[in-house]
């Protein structure tokens, strides 16, 4: 029934809080070894999917596998497997760097000498030589992620829940840890990343965009933008404002986004030659600017797909 | 041996977190001390139906209406009929009588020469109030008395305190303040345990590793069954140091009901962790059990001279259990087989609570 080569297979999942549908029928499959995305703004059921895949949730309905076990039956053959970095920071802040991780170790009873050893590694990998007799808690954004990292994969997990884990890191610190996530999955370990940050979604291999609970898009950022229905132009002027004015009174036209003094104008497909549209109307409007049809960027499907759902969801 | 290991990992992570925690780490040795200053009165108050026994040798006419006549009384509540004053006493260190009436076989003889006393009443003097009661009945006027003699009965009765002859209200009380607080101090500690680990989030992290919820309830539960050992050590020392309070039972007794006590009380605290949603609502609920305990369980009154509503609450409250089975090893030198009841009725609570802590817990967040 499953793909033997998926290491997470979702069929239909969802899950209900009461009256509210935080995960609708999302079905998903990742390969060994690729960095997956979950991008959607906040409350779009990113972080109830990671904890129904991690088995710390139940699923309402639908099936789920993870490295080739049932989460719902073997959630806790599956812990022994899996890392999971949640949202929220959750190692002890009053005890050391190093208490802390030498507690995790314990718990996922790795032998004494073993353990002492990888520790030490997770120490000098991670950078955090110098602070481990510091308390967690009085650690920098970075430092407290690095470690929470550190301890997540500290039983060298072969597939890894990250939820929302640069939240709180500066650009140079998120940098360096996408480093260590390719790093990560050169060496086989799977992973899946929930953000929101286009930038962030870009790297992954693949990734899928949740939209209220529900999976509007996926695939790879260059495969959605290839795909998405919608032609992307791009107008240059001195005055955004009014070039704003003048878009928006084409019907036709689905979303203006303003970039700095560019603007993004997302336009239906079905229409032909776009850029050609939009410069009439700008020259009727007596606005002088540069008109080009460009390449789709992550964040023009991102719009165009949120766009387009909360579109239909009017209808319904 | 990982699940070893992991119980260890958990004990370790509760004692460094603990040595951290410098208000709870105060709590631990200053609630002893601050609780054993401020108790140092006893509360005393009417009682009615002690549990009493009677050893009539002389089984007379007169004899026979004096026990009518304290029964009328409701004072005592005459529940066993034994042969010697041995007897008596036996009943008196295993705690099942407070007051014994021992009527001598030349019972009438002295009633009629009043020499002497009569009979004698048997008394655990430990608890102040119950002295005072006997010294009571002492002036309890007795019809035989009025109709067939002049003058009154001073004589007839003699209090024979055991166990504190002295009088001394400290020395019912050091005892019974072992027993509260234990109960304030385990229930509370173990009650916020887990909830501690919810509202910080580091639950979420442990859920997610292979920690078993026994392995995760045993390991939160050891470090502090030392530490209520070390109270029980604080508590009897200072009692002994300030007030002269003896040991007259031996040590491996009070070490084993102390034990049983503070697994049952940690025990009640992780069911309450487990049920409680935030530290706020697991210390209210700890106060709900608190309250009771100290007000019922025979710490502050008498338990017999309670109404039978709250006797059977009592009988519900560790506490109450581990009054009787301290206060008796403590105070009268009784070992915990002549009080196998008390001893049958702690494990129960234990198990019970535990069970259901363990059940409550899930490993899952919904």
């Amino acid at each position: 029934m499953n793909d033997p080569e998926m290491v997470v297979s979702a069929q239909a999942l969802c899950r209900t809080f009461g009256q509210v549908k935080a995960v609708r029928d999302v079905s998903l499959a990742i390969p060994k070894g690729t960095i997956y995305g979950f991008l959607g703004p906040n409350g779009s059921g990113k972080s109830t999917t990671i904890r129904m895949l991690c088995g710390l949730l139940t699923p309402t309905s639908g099936t789920a596998t993870v490295l080739g076990l049932d989460v719902r039956k073997q959630a806790e053959k599956l812990k022994q497997q899996i890392g999971y970095m949640t949202q929220k920071f959750s190692l002890y802040e009053d005890l050391t760097v190093q208490e802390n991780l030498r507690f995790i170790a314990e718990v996922y009873a790795i032998p004494g000498k073993q353990r002492r050893v990888r520790v030490q590694q997770l120490l000098e990998e991670f950078d955090l030589q110098e602070q481990r007799k510091q308390r967690a808690g009085t650690l920098s954004g970075g430092q407290k992620q690095r470690l929470a990292l550190a301890a997540a994969i500290l039983h060298e997990p072969s597939m890894l829940f990250l939820d929302e884990p640069t939240s709180a890191v500066d650009p140079q610190n998120r940098r360096d840890f996408w480093e260590t996530l390719f790093q990560l999955a050169e060496q086989g370990t799977t992973i899946l990343v929930s953000t929101h940050y286009m930038d962030e979604a870009e790297r992954c291999h693949q990734l899928a965009i949740l939209q209220q609970g529900v999976k509007v898009a996926d695939g790879s950022p260059q495969a959605l933008g290839r795909g998405i229905n919608v032609n992307v132009v791009e107008v240059t002027a001195d005055s955004a404002n009014q070039v704003r004015q003048a878009i928006r009174s084409i019907p036709q036209v689905s979303s203006v986004t303003q970039l700095g003094v560019r603007l993004r104008v997302l336009i239906p497909k079905e229409l032909q030659d776009p850029a050609v549209m939009v410069k009439q109307v700008l020259q009727q409007n007596q606005i002088v600017a540069q008109v080009d049809q460009v390449i789709p960027s992550l964040e023009d499907v991102f719009v165009a797909v949120t766009e387009l759902q909360a579109a239909e969801g009017e209808a319904a | 041996m990982n699940s070893l290991l992991r119980i260890f990992a958990i004990m370790r992570k509760e004692l460094l977190q603990l040595s951290r925690d410098r208000l709870t780490f105060g709590m631990i040795v200053g609630i002893p001390f601050i609780q054993l200053t401020l108790f140092g009165y006893a509360i005393n108050t009417d009682v009615r139906n002690l549990r009493a026994a009677v050893a009539d040798q002389s089984n007379s006419h007169l004899s026979r209406e004096l026990i009518a006549d304290i029964n009328a009384s409701q004072v005592l509540r005459f529940e066993h009929q034994v042969g010697t004053a041995e007897e008596l006493e036996d009943l008196l260190d295993s705690g099942q009588i407070a007051i014994g009436l021992y009527i001598p076989e030349d019972f009438d003889r002295r009633v009629v020469a009043r020499e002497r006393q009569a009979a004698q009443l048997l008394v655990d003097g430990t608890d102040p109030i119950i002295l005072g009661v006997a010294q009571r009945l002492t002036s309890v006027p007795m019809s035989f008395d009025t109709q067939r003699m002049n003058g009154p009965a001073e004589n007839l009765l003699e209090v024979h305190n055991y166990y504190n002859p002295e009088r001394r209200s400290a020395i019912n009380i050091v005892p019974g303040l072992v027993g509260v607080i234990l109960t304030m101090t385990m229930v509370l500690f173990t009650a916020v345990a887990i909830v501690r680990e919810r509202e910080r989030g580091n639950l979420e992290l442990l859920i997610n590793t292979p920690v078993r919820t026994t392995e995760l309830m045993l390991g939160k539960i050891a470090p502090y069954v030392v530490i209520g050992l070390i109270q029980v050590v604080i508590i009897l020392g200072l009692g002994w140091l300030f007030f002269q309070v003896p040991l007259r039972g031996e040590r491996l007794d009070v070490l084993w009901a102390s034990l049983l006590f503070i697994a049952t009380n940690l025990s009640l605290g992780l069911f309450i962790s487990t049920s409680a949603k935030t530290q706020f609502q697991a210390m209210q609920m700890t106060f709900f059990i608190f309250l009771p305990s100290i007000l019922l369980s025979g710490f502050m009154f008498p338990f017999d001279g309670m109404p039978e509503l709250a006797r059977n609450i009592a009988e519900a409250l560790p506490l109450t259990h581990f009054n009787r089975l301290i206060r008796g090893i403590v105070l009268r030198g009784a070992d915990l087989q002549s009080m196998l009841n008390d001893v049958l009725a702690l494990l129960a609570m234990m198990v019970i609570m535990l069970s259901l802590a363990i059940r409550r817990f899930s490993k899952r967040l919904d």
